[in-house]
């Protein structure tokens, strides 16, 4: 399945990224090679094992509804760009997807 | 998308709408959980406090942080599953949904994708004396998003705002997403469900519901398509419109009512409905179009690699079922089936806030339509007068049944019981202490009864003459007159037994 240069401008897109019509290709050609790589483990893993997302084997990691002392605005602001009434300021929002 | 500027389009009649077009609609509910803290942190949940004062690593998405799931907020998830008789995953993931926008600091939510905590459930609704099942299609946990503040355009808007500036509080308080199958048909149905639904979260003590606070929201997808003749099969879905951020009942009920007619119109029009988002204008009850939903949006969702799978086991969602307390619609049957209220009756008692008192003043011992009279008529609307809730009266359920029992046993007037409310109202003590203390006692026997009535027929020799001569209802005119000259102290009934008893008839 090879990835075609619309799908990595769909991405970069997606991702707010700036490319140019030859790093399209570029980058189209080498993803196509790493999904390749990866396709190969799906030919060794058989239908009975299950899909993997975590190499830990553990489920029900929970914590106690119990508050902690949050940080001060000025320490949660402190390293933000920019800054106004105790809010993070960030530039105009165009009509993005959400 | 424009549509064509040469196509007029007429907007038909709600009632022609619908005659022609079935609605389909669907329901999105977002319901904040009543945590203490957050999601995936130890932050507040509180509401209302100083911009960025309940954030921390976590919920900021600072690198080397890690979230961590509150055990509270899968209870009180599975507590809403199990209420609308969903069945609970055993295994179930949550997954990033990718995003660009300021709201999550992270530039993604953790969300739920294709393995939500909840499926394949149902909410029953009584609609105009009909039942309704609402299909629900899954319930799944996310965290709460910032909080947006569009400076420099009209109004908040985002459009032509030169920046905006964002308060993370609210990021990562959890929330369930309650979604429906495409089977609600109507506007009131869209509202009740919305309604039913609320009930049942606060029976729950899951969230505080407010939908003015933005703790319970919802956004309606909303189709038609044409009516089919009878025996013929239904029309395929139309292409809906999904209506954001309702934040109050009537907004639902009105917004599903203008995107009907709306749709409508184009359709009449031959045009077809743009797939899109839409805002709701509450000033002009008007819904404007959003961003198009024609390119599929794209969150890249992926298994979120910071947080373990949930696997509940049958014993804890057993545990969790043992917590669930009786649920609106049960009780809306116990109190039709112990206390004889009509359905009507009971949610006039809700939508004025007196319900739970109503039902502990019958346990107080009140007959129950007492109850229900005292609180609803009287009470209700001294407290709105007051400008407080029933419950923040300064006379409660004990001292009411003690009143509604004093009526019953003939020691007072309903206008007599009206000043013993004052009295209790008034911080003069209990029911019996205003009644000692103002001297409100019934009369109903006595010298000075025996005078008034006296008096009376003394006062009205033509009435008087009447009842001698067998008109017994003649009477009315000089009860009245005793009830006058004893300041309504009188009892009705003794006085008339004792009137007719003087005048021989």
């Amino acid at each position: 399945m090879a990835i075609t240069r619309d799908e990595v401008a769909h991405l970069a897109r997606l991702s707010r990224l700036a490319l140019s019509d030859e790093e399209l290709g570029t980058l189209a050609s080498q993803l196509d090679v790493i999904i390749g790589a990866v396709a190969r483990v799906a030919e060794v893993a058989a239908g009975d094992i299950p899909p993997t997302t975590h190499a830990v084997p553990l489920t029900n990691v929970f914590r106690a509804d119990i508050t902690r002392t949050s940080l001060s605005q000025a320490d949660a602001l402190a390293g933000a760009p920019a800054a106004e009434d105790g809010r993070f300021r960030v530039p105009r929002i165009l009509d993005m997807d959400e | 998308m424009t549509s064509p500027t040469n196509v007029a389009v007429t907007t038909p009649t709600f009632d022609d709408a619908v005659a022609r077009y079935e609605p389909v609609i669907g329901l999105e509910t977002h319901v904040e959980l009543g945590t203490a803290s957050k999601m995936f942190c130890g932050c507040s949940t509180v509401f209302g406090a100083e911009p960025n004062t309940q954030v921390c690593p976590t919920c900021l998405g600072l690198p080397g942080s890690l979230p961590v799931v509150n055990e509270a907020a899968v209870r009180f998830a599975v507590m809403i599953g199990l209420a609308l008789n969903c069945s609970i995953s055993p295994w179930c993931r949550f997954a990033r949904k990718n995003y660009f926008y300021p709201d999550m600091p992270k530039n993604f939510q953790i969300s739920q994708y294709d393995e939500p905590l909840c499926e394949n459930g149902w909410l029953d609704l009584e609609v105009a004396g009909k039942i309704h099942r609402i299909g629900i299609t899954r319930v799944h946990m996310e965290e709460d998003t910032g909080k947006s503040l569009h400076v420099g355009g009209a109004s908040g808007r985002i459009h032509g705002a030169t920046h905006s500036l964002v308060d993370y509080n609210r990021a990562g308080i959890p929330l369930v997403e309650i979604v429906t199958e495409p089977d609600i048909r109507s506007p009131e149905v869209a509202r009740a469900y919305v309604d039913e639904l609320r009930e049942l979260c606060r029976a729950l003590t899951v969230s505080d519901v407010r939908m003015e606070q933005g703790s319970l929201r919802c956004d309606a997808n909303v189709s038609l398509r044409p009516r089919s003749a009878p025996g013929e099969p239904a029309a395929p879905y139309g292409t809906r419109s999904e209506t954001k951020n309702l934040n109050s009942l009537r907004s639902v009920e009105r917004a599903v009512r203008y995107e009907i007619v709306r749709q409508a119109g184009r359709l009449d029009a031959g045009l077809r409905v743009v797939q899109e988002t839409r805002h709701f204008d509450e000033a002009s009850g008007t819904t404007s179009s959003g961003r198009s939903k024609e390119e599929a949006t794209d969150y890249r969702y992926f298994p979120e690699p910071d947080l373990t799978p949930l696997a509940l086991t049958h014993e804890y969602v057993d545990a969790v079922r043992a917590t669930i307390p009786e649920l609106p619609a049960q009780r809306r049957a116990r109190l039709s089936v112990d206390h004889g209220f009509s359905p009507a009756e009971i949610v006039n008692m809700r939508n004025a806030g007196v319900l739970d008192l109503v039902e502990q003043t019958v346990m107080a011992g009140a007959a129950a339509d007492a109850a229900r009279k005292w609180w609803l008529n009287e009470l209700a609307r001294r407290a709105a007068d007051a400008g407080v809730a029933p419950t923040g009266l300064a006379i409660g359920p004990a001292e009411v049944a003690r009143i509604a029992e004093l009526v019953a046993a003939g020691a007072l007037t309903d206008a007599l019981a009206r000043k013993v409310i004052d009295g209790v109202l008034a911080g003069e003590g209990s029911p019996d202490e205003v009644v000692a203390g103002r001297g409100l006692k019934l009369v109903s026997d006595g010298g000075a009864l025996a005078e008034a009535v006296d008096a009376a027929i003394a006062a009205q020799p033509a009435i008087a003459d009447k009842v001698r001569a067998g008109k017994v209802n003649a009477v009315g005119p000089l009860v009245g007159a005793v009830m006058k000259a004893m300041k309504g102290q009188a009892d009705a009934n003794a006085t008339r037994k004792l009137l007719l008893e003087r005048l021989n008839a």
